[in-house]
């Protein structure tokens, strides 16, 4: 029979099916569980959520084959992984594991400082994080089907993300209003492929799916996120490091859906329990922010 | 005429704009009460185990399978799986059509593939018929069709990738994915017949 496989089109339709939709990072197979029971559309599998690769600090890099396996087996919904930036390896091994998606990741400490993964040669999507449109579409040349906007994980302040997706959404509202004749000096600016700017400009929003990342904590950081215009949402330490995660999960899986109707919004943020204990984004130097991370 | 498309997670805005490109007047259903004044209602790609789950949460489940009683409904991968009896699993399904699925036949996301389609059982007003290139995602298997279900697309090798059930139609590809709108139309006729 003649099929195609690996497509770009294949890559991205995947993301597309996970639209509205929250992502949730889990470290072991009890926790992949409790998020698909919960209404996850996909896990993250990971051996620390961001907020404990913050606290101890070290080298963070992709997690043990065997873990990741585990997290597969024991639930139906799509599963991710994290790879650091440029460590094409790390990439060749999740690909034989067959994940669904590799999170190319600031999150863990990059493995190369001036290039990403050529995700081109890839069978399996990958995803990649940004802070503005210049930064996704670099990504998306490299051959990235899906983009996050990063935010600062593991803080629970919901500020870098609101920075990032009013940056990346801005500048495509920047970008529809300029002449033709104007879009190389823009891709210039942006630092972008000119191809791919002409392609935002024409689908007035990026050719492919964008959801939030980095500090979403509450339901009302997951709404206020699909309201700005995102695609869908991650929650990393947010869940896991919360009082009730199986409630808050559930919470912030129906915000998203209903991000819209805030009668539905005050419902679902009754009683969640403690949430994680947050860091101010602020109080952090700026030489440990993880979102500088990626060129 | 006016068309609901689901929209508790997935890819319901594809739908909508291929409805748009279509002329059909269409809203997103999230709620019981968004499906007063349809005339037929589309369940997109997703999660099933999502849809299913905010479909139970908003007490969707039964005000559905009353629609779907009466008026055509078409669902897409997730959406044909949420329309079947049997999913072979413990999710809450309509149970409209009389269709078996298997969730994730053909395997994880590195099997996901595109396959051209013999599908002119649909009669279309385009008499050549071309096939139709069609998106499998992680996408379900329609392992059995019984009572009044009938097998409506297969691939080469005979499995059953389309069900109809009167109104009721289920895909396990993607149409919405593609500039391909043969099955958009072919579902608005089946309303419009209604």
């Amino acid at each position: 029979m003649e099929q195609q496989t690996g497509t770009f089109e294949l890559k991205k339709g995947l993301a597309q099916m996970l639209k509205g939709g929250v992502i949730m990072d889990v470290v072991n197979a009890e926790h992949a569980k409790i998020a698909e029971e919960a209404g996850a559309v996909a896990v993250m599998a990971l051996e620390r959520v961001p907020a404990d690769i913050r606290a101890d600090g070290g080298v963070a890099r992709m997690s043990d084959p065997g873990l990741i396996e585990e997290i597969m087996e024991a639930v139906s919904i799509p599963v991710m992984a994290k790879v650091r930036i440029g460590h094409f390896v790390e990439a060749q091994i999740l690909e034989s594991l067959g994940v669904d998606y590799v999170d190319e990741s600031e999150v863990l400490t990059p493995a190369d400082e001036a290039h990403h993964i050529n995700k081109h040669d890839f069978k399996i999507p990958f995803v990649c994080g940004c802070r503005n449109l210049g930064e996704a579409l670099r990504r998306i040349g490299e051959g990235a089907a899906m983009i996050r906007t990063k935010g600062e994980a593991g803080t629970g302040d919901v500020v870098e993300a609101v920075r990032h997706a009013r940056s990346v959404l801005g500048e495509i509202r920047r970008l529809q209003n300029l002449p033709d004749e104007e879009l190389m000096a823009f891709s210039k600016e942006i630092q972008a492929p000119y191809a791919l700017v002409k392609e935002t400009k024409e689908l007035g929003r990026l050719p492919v799916v964008n959801f939030a990342a980095g500090g979403l904590a509450t339901p009302a950081d997951a709404a206020l996120m699909m309201q700005l215009g995102v695609d869908g949402v991650f929650v990393g330490s947010g869940i896991f490091k919360s009082g009730d995660p199986a409630k808050r999960a559930t919470a912030i899986v129906k915000a998203t859906t209903h991000f819209n109707n805030p009668k539905i919004l005050a419902e679902v943020s009754r009683n969640l329990g403690e949430p994680m204990v947050g860091r101010q984004v602020t109080d952090i130097p700026k030489e440990d922010l993880i979102a500088q991370r990626g060129w | 005429m006016k068309i609901g498309v689901l929209a508790l997670q997935g890819d319901f805005a594809e739908h909508l704009a291929v409805l748009s490109r279509l002329g059909a007047s269409a809203r997103e259903v999230r709620l019981p009460e968004d499906l007063q004044g349809l005339d037929g209602l589309i369940i997109p790609g997703g999660e099933s185990t999502t849809i299913g789950k905010l479909a139970t949460d908003y007490k969707l489940i039964e005000p559905l399978r009353e629609f779907g009683k009466t008026k055509p409904i078409w669902g897409t991968c997730a959406g044909a799986i949420f329309l079947s009896k049997d999913a072979r699993r413990d999710q809450p399904l309509l149970g409209l059509m009389d269709i078996t699925v298997a969730r994730n036949a053909f395997g994880r996301q590195v099997e996901s593939f595109i396959a051209d389609l013999d599908i002119s059982v649909l009669k279309d007003s385009d008499k050549s018929n071309p096939p139709l290139r069609a998106v499998f995602i992680r996408a379900p298997l329609i392992e059995k069709v019984s009572g009044n279900a009938k097998a409506l697309v297969m691939l080469p090798d005979g499995r059953i990738v389309a069900a109809e059930e009167g109104t009721l139609l289920a895909t396990s590809f993607h149409p919405e994915l593609t500039r391909d709108d043969r099955f958009h139309r072919y579902f608005l006729k089946k309303v419009e017949k209604k």
